[in-house]
C-alpha cells in the first residue's frame, strides 16, 4: 500500500508565547511534531505493518523541520519529503500549504494519506480536506479508528463527542483525532536507523509551481496576547459565607446568572 | 460595500442549533447592507426556513433530497454548491461546528477561495472585514483578512451574538432541486453518545469535573449543579482517563473548545491543555481543595474547599436565588 501522511512541525503551545515584532517569537522554543500528526504517523505504521507497502511523510516548511521528519522516521515511516519553501514563499496560508501538497502528491498514486485533523499553532483545520479535494479522492476528518479490508474501509469519525460509522473505499484521506492510537516514542535502534533513510528534499521549482500560483488567499495583520486577566479574587472565611458571597458575586458583579 | 453572503444553517436533535443563528448575525454584518441568504440542507427541512426568517436571513434557499438525511461531505458538497451556483454569494458563514471544519475546506478549494475559520469576532476597519481568530490553543489571537475575493469564515460557537428574533419579519423561501450522485462515503450508523439537552459548544454555563470528583458517582452533585444553572457538564481529561465520564465531555486542547458565559471547574487542576479549552470562557469560577492549584490563575472567582462540600451548597444557594428572581 502506498501510504502518505502529512505532517506539521509546530510550537509547542506549553510554551510561554512571546510576541516581537508582531510575531510570535520563536527564540528558544521547543519544536514538535504537531500531535495530531503523530496520531496519524502512529496509525500508518499499523496500517503498513498489516497489509505491507510504503510510508512516506511529507511536510511543507524550512530546513528545520529536517529534524521532525528525523523523528517521524525513527518511528518507522520509510520516506521523508520536505518541501522547502523558506526562500520561495513569503506569505502563506492553507491554500497555499494544499496546493503545494497536492501538486506534489497528485503522481504519485497515493492509496491512503493520513493527516491530523488541527495543527495546534495555527488550528485551522484546513490543509487534510483541501488535499484531498484537490486530489479528487474522499476524505473523513476526525477519526477515532480504521480498518481497511481490500478496497473496503471502515471509519469511526468523532462528531463532537458523538460517532459516526462510516464506510468508504481507498484511495482516500483521513484526518486522525485524539484516542486513534497510542503514538509509540522512536526507540534507540529506530532512531539509528533514521539516520540512513531517504530524505528528499524539494522546492517549489521541482513542483513545477511559481511563487503566484500558491499565493496566499488571506492575509494575518496582527497578532496579539489576550489581555492580561486582573488576578482572580480568592474568598475567604466560613465556607457557607464563601458560596453565599459567590452567588451573589456572579449575580450582581459578573453578571452571569 | 453591500454583498449577498450565504450561510449553511444545521440542526440538531430536531431543532436549529444557536450557531446558525450567529452565523446570520455574522453574515449581516459582512453583508454591509447586502442580502443574507440562509442554505437549508437536508432530508425534510423546509419547516426549519422560517425561524431562519425570523433570525435575520432575508431569505432560504432549500435543498431536499433522501440522499442528505446523513451529512456527508460529497452530499452536502453537492447540495451547497448547486446553491452557490445559483446565487454566486460573495460571503459564505458556516458555523465552526464538526460540520462546518469538515465541509468548509471542500467548498473553499472548489471556489479556490480562502477561508478564515473559527473566528470570534468581526469588524469593519477601512473597507476591510477584519476577522479575530484565537491560535495556539487559545494563547494568542490573529486578526486576519481575505485578501482575494470571496470572503470564506466559519464562527465559532458563543462567541458573534445572534440577532434578536423577530416573528415579524418576512422573506422568501424557496426550493432548488439538486441530484445528489456518487456518495464515496456513506454513514452506516451514528452512535448517540452525548446526552440530549444542552450542547457543551453552546452552553451558557458549563459545570465541569477534574479528577477530584473521584469516582462517577462523584459527577452526580456536578449534574444537579448544571441542571440549576441550566447547562451543561464538561470534564477534563484527567476525569475521562479516569472513567468517571465519557471522553465527548472532554474540554481542552484535544477536546471541546468551549466559551460559556460561566465555566465552574470542580477538582480540576488547570493543566494548559485543559485552559486551552476553556481560558476564554467569560466568567471562571475555580473550586479546588488546593490553593496552589494552577487553575486559580485564570479563575475570577475561586474557593478553596472540598467541592464536595462546595457544590451542594452552591446548587442550595442558585436555587434560592432563581426562586427570589
Ligand atoms: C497532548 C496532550 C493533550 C491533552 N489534552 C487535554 C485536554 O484536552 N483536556 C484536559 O483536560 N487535559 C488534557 N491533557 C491532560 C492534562 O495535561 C492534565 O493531565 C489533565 O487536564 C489533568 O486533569 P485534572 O485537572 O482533572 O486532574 P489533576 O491534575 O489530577 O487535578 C485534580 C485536582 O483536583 C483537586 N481535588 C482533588 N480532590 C478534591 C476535592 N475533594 N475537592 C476539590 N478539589 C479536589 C486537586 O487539588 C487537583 O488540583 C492533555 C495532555 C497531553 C499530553
Amino acid at each position: 500500500m502506498n501510504i502518505f501522511v502529512l505532517m506539521k512541525r509546530t510550537f509547542d503551545t506549553e510554551e510561554k508565547i512571546v510576541i516581537n515584532n508582531g510575531q510570535v517569537s520563536e527564540d528558544g522554543a521547543e519544536f514538535i511534531i504537531n500531535p495530531y500528526d503523530e496520531y496519524a504517523i502512529e496509525e500508518a505504521i499499523q496500517v503498513r505493518d498489516k497489509h505491507g507497502g510504503e510510508i512516506t511523510v511529507v511536510t511543507v516548511g524550512n530546513e528545520d523541520a529536517e529534524k521532525e521528519l528525523r523523528t517521524a522516521l525513527a518511528m518507522g515511516c520509510d520516506k521523508a519529503v520536505l518541501i522547502n519553501v523558506e526562500d520561495d514563499v513569503e506569505e502563506s496560508d492553507q491554500y497555499t500549504t494544499a496546493k503545494i501538497l497536492a501538486e506534489y502528491l497528485k503522481d504519485k498514486n497515493p492509496d491512503l494519506i493520513l493527516a491530523g485533523n488541527v495543527a495546534i499553532d495555527g488550528g485551522s483545520g484546513q490543509v487534510g480536506p483541501r488535499v484531498a479535494e484537490l486530489l479528487g479522492i474522499p476524505y473523513v476528518t476526525t477519526i477515532t479508528k480504521l480498518d481497511i479490508d481490500g478496497g473496503k474501509v471502515m471509519v469511526v469519525r468523532d462528531v463532537e463527542g458523538d460517532e459516526e460509522i462510516i464506510e468508504t473505499s481507498l484511495p482516500l484521506l483521513v484526518t486522525a483525532q485524539q484516542g486513534l492510537n497510542e503514538p509509540r516514542y522512536p526507540s534507540l535502534p529506530g532512531i539509528m536507523k533514521a539516520k540512513k533513510k531517504p530524505l528528499e528534499e524539494l522546492e517549489l521549482d521541482d513542483l513545477d509551481l511559481e511563487e503566484d500560483d500558491v499565493e496566499a488567499k488571506t492575509k494575518t495583520i496582527e497578532i496579539f496576547l489576550p489581555p492580561k486577566k486582573e488576578s482572580g479574587k480568592i474568598l475567604q472565611g466560613e465556607l457557607a459565607d464563601q458560596v453565599k458571597e459567590l452567588v451573589s458575586l456572579l449575580h450582581t458583579e459578573a453578571k452571569v446568572i | 460595500m453591500a454583498r449577498k453572503v450565504l450561510t449553511l444553517a444545521e440542526i440538531r436533535d430536531g431543532s436549529l442549533r444557536n450557531v446558525s443563528f450567529e452565523a446570520i448575525a455574522a453574515a449581516k454584518t459582512i453583508a454591509d447592507g447586502g442580502e443574507v441568504v440562509a442554505a437549508l440542507v437536508g432530508e425534510s427541512v423546509q419547516s426549519y426556513a422560517d425561524e431562519l426568517i425570523y433570525r435575520g436571513a432575508d431569505r432560504v434557499v432549500v435543498v431536499e433530497n433522501e440522499k442528505l438525511k446523513n451529512y456527508t461531505p460529497d452530499g452536502f458538497g453537492q447540495a451547497l454548491m448547486a446553491v452557490v451556483d445559483a446565487e454566486k454569494p460573495e460571503g459564505i458563514v458556516f458555523g465552526h461546528t464538526a460540520l462546518g471544519k469538515d465541509l468548509s475546506p471542500k467548498i473553499a478549494t472548489k471556489l479556490n477561495s480562502g477561508l478564515i475559520s473559527d473566528v470570534i469576532s468581526v469588524e469593519q476597519t477601512g473597507g476591510n472585514f477584519v476577522f479575530t481568530r484565537p491560535i495556539y490553543s487559545g494563547k494568542a489571537f490573529e486578526k486576519k483578512i481575505a485578501t482575494d475575493g470571496l470572503i470564506f469564515v466559519t464562527v465559532r460557537p458563543n462567541n458573534i451574538p445572534a440577532l434578536e428574533r423577530d416573528e415579524s419579519r418576512t422573506g422568501n423561501v424557496s426550493s432548488l432541486s439538486v441530484d445528489i450522485k456518487d456518495l464515496r462515503t456513506i454513514v452506516k450508523e451514528i452512535v448517540r453518545k452525548t446526552a440530549e439537552g444542552v450542547d457543551l459548544s453552546e452552553a451558557k454555563v458549563i459545570v465541569a469535573g477534574g479528577r477530584g470528583v473521584k469516582s462517577a458517582e462523584g459527577f452526580e452533585p456536578l449534574k444537579e449543579l448544571a441542571n440549576v444553572l441550566g447547562g451543561a457538564v464538561g470534564a477534563s481529561r484527567g476525569a475521562c482517563d479516569a472513567g468517571y465520564c465519557d471522553y465527548s465531555l472532554q474540554i481542552g486542547q484535544t477536546g471541546k473548545v468551549v466559551t460559556p458565559d460561566l465555566y465552574i471547574a470542580c477538582g480540576i487542576s488547570g493543566a494548559i491543555q485543559h485552559l486551552a479549552g476553556m481560558s476564554n470562557s467569560k466568567v471562571i469560577v475555580a473550586i479546588n481543595k488546593d490553593p496552589e492549584a494552577n487553575i486559580f490563575k485564570v479563575a475570577d472567582y475561586g474557593i478553596v474547599g472540598d467541592l464536595f462540600e462546595v457544590v451542594p451548597l452552591l446548587t442550595e444557594e442558585f436555587k434560592k436565588l432563581k426562586v427570589h428572581s
